[in-house]
């Protein structure tokens, strides 16, 4: 059998490794929903490409605004360190908060191809991380001139920054995976979505840094968004190589949600044309 | 014996009633029995029908296959299972070669972007690759006869160009499988002409074609074999004519009369007065029926329609005066036969009669007799068409 036939027994859905083969299949649509969505994003749009900028910058904005308060009631000045790591990981929080948000709904604004035209739901989620990614792309240009202004340097740690980055976006497109899948079938997820977005940058190490919770550190880390956060920052502005144990906890945790996202995705694929 | 592409064994699919859980609330017991057991292969649960049951059917490659049935028969299930878009809960589905199909056309369109945009991102849904779209650009505008509004957002689009632009993509996919469920209804009439033209061009190609539609003239015209399905099951497997007549005359298709006179026992009969179903271009025929009236018949007329059975075209509605048969006296009797003879100048097809009595004076249809009986035109004659106007060639004037 060639590779576009199929043979298809009742209940049984594809395996990661089947739908994988069969993304890659469709790279082309992926590509152009990812392309979709950015155009639609983009056109009729006044701010054009500066909406891409505005969240990270809004971001950042809060974040020094808010470590200025403390520094003054602690009577420390702001370091240009701690300056530049609030700059540095509000982007990929910035990229984390709008993929999670698109992806969730990327699937129930479509109904249409979800119940008309087969082929692997998995690039809704999909498209919608990459096309976030794309936003990122663009304010990580930003970002890179802003770091070279506060005379943050480079160093040999900056070879684990990929590697951390690509953590991040695998992380990210997990959740994105698995959320618009429980919210094709429970639209309350969505709802919930908002305000674990709204929150969660209290609860994630963006405005501050995981050591200053001193014994309770761990707790915070336990988070595989905030263990990746610390290493960007730890790597980027600190020149030091990252908690190697935290930042495998994150990778072990990455691997495993997006497993875990993927299988759950199959199966309930079966059922996407008939709840949504 | 040609090699088979497509193949259902066995399929079984049920549906669920009234609403689903849409709230996190219901979270926990839908996760245990819903999409994390196997559970769903089993019996019927609380609200739960069966769409299809035990349906099978296998299409060699390269034929062009008809799905017919009433509303609600499961055809559409059927296809949306073939595409993957839902998965059966028995049985097996198979399939070889590149499937597509023509379901809903421009399903994909994104009203912001522009025709040109959209011809690709639907492409790509409908599972071609960009270069191949770059390289059907041309043809797909022509055929969608979009012209200068390609670069135009299709929000502003009329409605047929929509739809056309829509049908132009998707008959582009050139798939060796395709689907089509009741799209050659858009459009004009010269653009229908087109698309089925088109399709004829596919199923000579040898593409195999499955076919869904309510006007069963395109089936017959389109498909050699078909199914027929009655509420979820296979009724009937074969070449597209006889399970076209098995569908006609299906008895539960006719309607319940809830008029104060009654009309019953029609038959129609050869000029000899046999019962008769099959006729000849030309032939005299006869048809014959009972009334048990309300209301004095002399003051009535009876309508008599031929219909078309495979795309529902009226052949011709008469009203014939009732007095020109009367005078009618045994109306306390309450049974009258009547009879109406007929020359079936028509060409081959499957045709249906209905009958109604209309009262003058009261201005009311007191009986009203829907599809009572059905026959069948056979001859050789003819391409296609539906009148027979006895062509007679000759040598020279006369």
């Amino acid at each position: 059998m060639g590779a576009l036939d199929f043979h298809m027994t009742a209940n049984r859905g594809p395996t990661v490794p089947e739908s994988l083969r069969e993304i890659f299949q469709y790279r082309d649509l992926l590509y152009m929903l990812t392309w979709r969505d950015i155009k639609v994003r983009y056109k009729q749009s006044a701010m054009g490409f500066l909406w891409a900028i505005l969240m990270p910058l809004l971001i950042v904005g809060a974040g020094v605004l808010v470590r200025m308060a403390f520094s003054m009631g602690s009577k420390q000045h702001l370091s240009m360190a701690e300056f530049s790591g609030i700059a540095l990981k509000s982007l990929p929080w910035a990229f984390f908060v709008s993929a999670v948000k698109f992806g969730t709904n990327s699937m129930v604004s479509n109904p249409n191809l979800v119940t008309k035209i087969y082929f692997p739901r998995e690039v809704f989620p999909l498209a919608a991380v990459l096309a976030s990614l794309f936003d990122a792309s663009i304010a990580s240009v930003v970002t890179l001139v802003f770091l070279v202004f506060c005379g943050v340097g480079i160093s040999i740690q900056l070879l684990w920054t990929p590697a951390i980055l690509v953590l991040i976006v695998l992380f990210t497109a997990a959740l994105a995976m698995f959320l618009s899948c429980a919210n094709l079938f429970f639209r309350d997820v969505k709802y919930l979505v908002d305000v674990f977005l709204t929150f969660g940058i209290f609860f994630t190490p963006v405005f501050y840094d995981a050591r200053m919770l001193g014994k309770w550190e761990p707790f915070l880390l336990l988070n595989p968004l905030s263990s990746l956060l610390e290493a960007l920052n730890r790597t980027v502005v600190l020149h030091q190589a990252p908690l190697f144990s935290w930042l495998s906890y994150a990778a072990c945790c990455t691997v495993l949600s997006l497993i875990g996202a993927w299988t759950v995705f199959n199966r309930a694929e079966a059922h996407f044309a008939e709840i949504i | 014996m040609s090699e088979i592409a497509l193949e259902f064994d066995g399929v079984w699919k049920k549906f669920k009633k009234g609403e689903i859980h849409d709230s996190l609330r219901d979270l926990i017991p839908a996760l245990t029995r819903g999409a994390f057991s196997n559970n769903h292969t089993g019996k019927l649960e609380d609200r739960e029908f069966w769409a299809l049951q035990e349906v099978s059917f296998q299409v060699r490659k390269g034929e062009a296959f008809g799905i017919v049935g009433a509303n609600g028969a499961g055809k559409s299930t059927a296809l949306k299972l073939l595409s993957r878009i839902l998965r059966a809960n028995r049985g097996r589905i198979t399939a070889r070669g590149r499937l597509s199909g023509l379901i809903e056309v421009g399903a994909g369109f994104h009203q912001d972007l522009t025709g040109r945009e959209n011809v690709y991102l639907n492409g790509c849904i409908l599972g071609m690759k960009r270069r191949e779209i770059g390289l059907k650009f041309d043809e797909i505008v022509n055929f969608a006869g979009i012209g200068d509004f390609i670069d135009t957002p299709v929000k502003r689009y009329s409605s047929g160009m929509y739809a056309r632009l829509g049908f132009a993509v998707a008959a582009h996919v050139d798939p060796e499988i395709l689907l089509v469920d009741e799209v050659l209804s858009v459009g004009d009439m010269r653009f229908q002409e087109k698309c089925f033209e088109r399709m004829r061009r596919v199923v000579g190609q040898g593409t195999t074609v499955i076919f869904v539609s309510h006007n069963l003239q395109a089936v017959q015209m389109l498909c050699s074999r078909a199914v027929l399905l009655r509420s979820g099951r296979v009724a009937m497997i074969g070449p597209t004519a006889e399970v076209v007549k098995e569908y006609v005359c299906d008895p539960a298709e006719s309607s319940v009369q809830k008029f104060p006179t009654r009309i019953g026992d029609v038959s129609l009969c050869d000029g000899g007065g046999r019962a008769k179903a099959n006729f000849r271009p030309g032939e005299k025929a006869e048809l014959r029926f009972v009334v048990r009236p309300s209301a004095p018949l002399d003051e009535c007329l009876l309508g008599l329609i031929v219909r078309r059975a495979t795309d529902g075209l009226a052949v011709c509605d008469y009203n014939l005066p009732l007095s020109v048969a009367g005078p009618f006296t045994e109306v306390e009797a309450g049974c009258v036969p009547l009879s109406v003879g007929l020359h079936m100048n028509l060409l081959r097809g499957a045709y249906v009669v209905s009958l109604h009595v209309f009262n003058r004076a009261t201005s009311r249809h007191i009986a009203y007799a829907d599809r009572v009986a059905n026959f069948f035109v056979e001859e050789t004659l003819s391409w296609e068409g539906m009148t027979h106007l006895q062509p007679n060639l000759r040598n020279g004037h006369a």
